[in-house]
């Protein structure tokens, strides 16, 4: 909010002083975690239309796994609130089935990890099912639930599956970080006529975050294929996508005490991947860190960085940096699973590489 | 070797052959006449086998024209898949081609216990089922060609047929993925408030998937109208039911779901078995019904067929169990028709598969751009790449 006073012929800028001012206004500002986020917009969504249904695994009765559907089948009924066996595969290929038949199933999994005893149906079933009927079949389904790491669940409860999902033409694959993130994307997912991989936190579901009335709105909605700028910056830009954007902004803060300006891009969409915001970022600091909690090797980050590189490979003055998970099935021990996932020291590290590299590679040698 | 004498002892080789009996006692003879909606009365070659539930009545009602239809329908199928045969060999189709060819009165006998708001999903020998739900001959032999009239204008292939506005909802490549599928048609139904059903067809090789009971658990549980219908032609591929199945009764695998277990070369006993299970799971859920078939061909075209089974089973399934051959029988021990009648409409079928062919020739193959559309309904203005990004570029609408 900056004023202009023209006096004289001589324009003069006034700079903003009154930061308490802000604080006021933030914390008046509602908040609202990611569960009632993510609540609020199944039972919109659900009340603007009746061919929208949940399914899964404690949805129901129990009110949900992670409590994100509470409430929910007391107001719909158990005809479109479904508990179901623990039958993965079978269970997500009757969600896809009503699909096809026209409609409009969010099926929940536990976590992500139990996906896989369904992947042939998200892959096969659903996302392939347009393009193989030339537009006969189509499959607006949406699966979500929490994915990737949450804290001390061990190696089988802790995989990531952006990478996996976001190779798949025929898929859409959205990950919110923040509330408005939370209802934007999934509001949109529901309403989208294709198959909708939903990739939410465990961690992530009893943050807080402050939300406007836009986004309060029963008809608020967040385009897919959009990444947000979450800080402007213009040194470093940093990419990541769910929890890791909170890390990365952490960084930021860190950074900028050091003089350095990041530039942190919250992807929101894995699939379509916003390539030209990513880019432009990266042509105007002409440097990138890519963070993600995944494991590294043919994940999110290395198609980040090729994409730059195929795009925008003359503007960059450093290797592009990664940050990922550690190359490993995710140890138990809390020391052990520290090291496995990137931390906010990790991120800052990396973009410090990304800016400071004054001394010629050969001169290492 | 050893194998193939294990068939000429076995019960398995001899149940296939068993023969039944075509002209069962009560026969009505009448003279022959053109009207064509005189109910006629005519038993099925054997009675049905039941698991849970009482069996329908082996005596099914039929028309003199809905015989003719099924032998004019069975006919041009027959005729269709032994032609895509020869396509096949002359290398116009590529990939997968699976004919169904010895089956056809499964699909037919289906069809004409059920309405297009019915829904039938199967898996991948699906020509057949295609036609019977709407489809025609041009779109079956453009799409096996990779033509752009195709159903699924050349972007599917043999496996992949679909007609939604018929009720079919594909022609699926994965192993058993149709019966979950299916569950959820049905769920789709009930949800709706549709007073329909949904048969979804899979074979005796699908029948050990674990999804099949996972989705049969949740449709007895949400009590959905579905019928699971097991195409049991004795051989998933080169494996036949004995060696993959410890329980080959497939139609009481459903446990607590009832099951009937049905002549699949009669199809007089499949439109029974099918009208049985149409009013049977509107109103108490789903059941399975067990189809007893037989495949001439091999699993695929790349499978001679004969290396598990023996020459003469299948000759001998040919003389005493054709589809066909019972149809004839019957219609010319009805007096509905004459020897040179059939023989025409032999011909004519004939005439109608080549000139199909003839005009799918004719048709263009895809438009390179066609490479890009119906990856998403809404492709949000999404770029999407060739297999080099620099040279291949498209926008989804």
């Amino acid at each position: 909010m900056l004023g202009v006073i023209i006096r004289n012929n001589k324009t003069i800028l006034l700079r903003p002083s009154f930061s308490s001012a802000f604080r006021q206004f933030s914390s008046s500002a509602k908040q609202m975690t990611v569960r009632d986020a993510l609540n609020s917009a199944l039972d919109e969504e659900m009340s603007a239309d009746p061919k929208v249904f949940l399914m899964g695994e404690e949805v129901g009765e129990y009110q949900g796994a992670y409590k994100i559907s509470k409430g929910l089948l007391e107001k719909y009924g158990p005809d479109r609130v479904l508990d179901t066996p623990i039958t993965e595969a079978g269970f997500t290929g009757i969600g896809v089935g009503a699909a096809y038949y026209g409609l409009k199933p969010v099926v929940e999994f536990m976590t992500f990890n139990f996906s896989m005893q369904a992947i042939d149906h998200i892959i096969n079933s659903a996302a392939k099912s347009n393009y193989m009927s030339a537009g006969q079949i189509s499959v607006p389904i949406v699966f979500r639930g929490p994915n990737g790491a949450a804290a001390g669940v061990g190696a089988q409860h802790s995989h990531c599956y952006a990478s996996w999902y976001g190779s798949c033409p025929g898929l859409k694959v959205l990950a919110p970080y923040s509330s408005e993130d939370a209802r934007g994307l999934l509001k949109a997912a529901i309403r989208d006529p294709d198959p909708v991989v939903f990739l939410e936190n465990e961690l992530l579901y009893g943050e807080s975050f402050p939300v406007s009335a836009e986004v309060l709105d029963s008809s608020f909605c967040l385009p897919i294929g959009k990444a947000k700028i979450e800080r402007e910056g213009k040194d470093v830009t940093i990419t990541a996508f769910s929890k890791m954007v909170g890390f990365a902004l952490k960084a930021a803060e860190i950074l900028a005490k050091e003089g350095i300006s990041a530039e942190v891009i919250n992807l929101r969409s894995i699939r379509p991947l916003d390539r030209s915001t990513i880019n432009a970022s990266v042509r105007k600091t002409n440097r990138l860190v890519t963070v993600e909690e995944g494991f590294p090797q043919h994940g999110v980050g290395a198609e980040i960085c090729t994409s730059v590189i195929e795009e925008s490979f003359g503007y960059l003055d450093a290797p592009v940096e990664r940050i990922a998970g550690a190359d490993v099935p995710m140890p138990y021990a809390a020391n052990l699973e520290r090291l496995a996932v990137p931390q906010v020291e990790d991120i800052v590290r990396a973009a410090k590489r990304a800016c400071h590299r004054s001394v010629p590679m050969a001169a290492a040698a | 070797m050893s194998l193939l004498s294990r068939f000429a002892s076995s019960q398995f080789g001899s149940n296939i052959l068993k023969p039944t009996s075509i002209l069962s006692s009560s026969q009505r003879r009448r003279s022959f006449s053109s009207s064509s909606d005189e109910t006629l009365t005519i038993e099925t070659s054997i009675p049905f086998t039941s698991h849970n539930c009482e069996p329908p009545s082996r005596t099914v009602e039929t028309t003199a024209s809905e015989l003719m239809s099924f032998f004019r329908d069975m006919v041009l199928m027959r005729r269709m898949e032994i032609a895509a045969d020869s396509l096949y060999k002359a290398k116009l189709i590529r990939g997968f081609c699976h004919l169904y060819d010895g089956q056809e009165a499964v699909a037919v006998g289906m069809e004409s216990a059920i309405t297009r708001k019915d829904c039938v999903i199967t898996a991948y020998r699906d020509h057949c089922t295609f036609l019977c739900r709407g489809g025609t001959l041009i779109e079956v032999f453009s799409e096996l060609m990779g033509r752009r009239d195709g159903c699924s204008k050349g972007k599917g292939g043999s496996m992949h047929f679909y007609r939604k506005e018929g009720g079919f909802y594909g022609g699926h490549g994965i192993v058993g993925a149709q019966i979950p599928l299916g569950v959820g048609l049905a769920f789709g139904q009930k949800y709706s408030k549709d007073p329909n059903v949904t048969f979804s067809l899979y074979g005796d090789g699908a029948a050990n998937q674990g999804q099949l009971f996972e989705a049969l658990n949740i449709a007895a549980l949400w009590d959905l109208p579905a019928i699971l219908v097991c195409e049991n032609n004795h051989y998933g591929m080169g494996t036949a039911e004995w060696r993959s199945a410890k329980s080959p009764a497939y139609y009481k695998r459903g446990d607590y779901a009832p099951g009937l277990k049905v002549d699949g070369m009669d199809v007089l006993a499949v439109k029974q078995a099918c009208k049985f299970a149409k009013e049977h799971a509107l109103k108490n859920g789903p059941l399975i019904l067990e189809m007893d078939t037989y495949r001439y061909h091999g699993h695929s075209m790349s499978d001679p067929g004969s290396t598990y089974r023996t020459r003469d089973e299948i000759s001998g399934v040919r003389q005493e169990r054709d589809p066909i051959e019972r149809v004839r029988k019957l219609v010319l021990a009805h007096d509905i028709s004459t020897e040179k009648e059939l023989k025409d409409i032999e011909k004519a079928a004939r005439k109608e598969v080549d000139e199909a062919i003839a005009k799918a020739k004719e048709s263009q193959v895809p438009d390179p751009s066609d490479l890009f559309t119906n990856v998403y309904v809404k492709g949000l203005g999404v770029e999407a790449c060739g297999a080099d990004r620099k040279e291949v570029k498209a926008t989804l609408p």
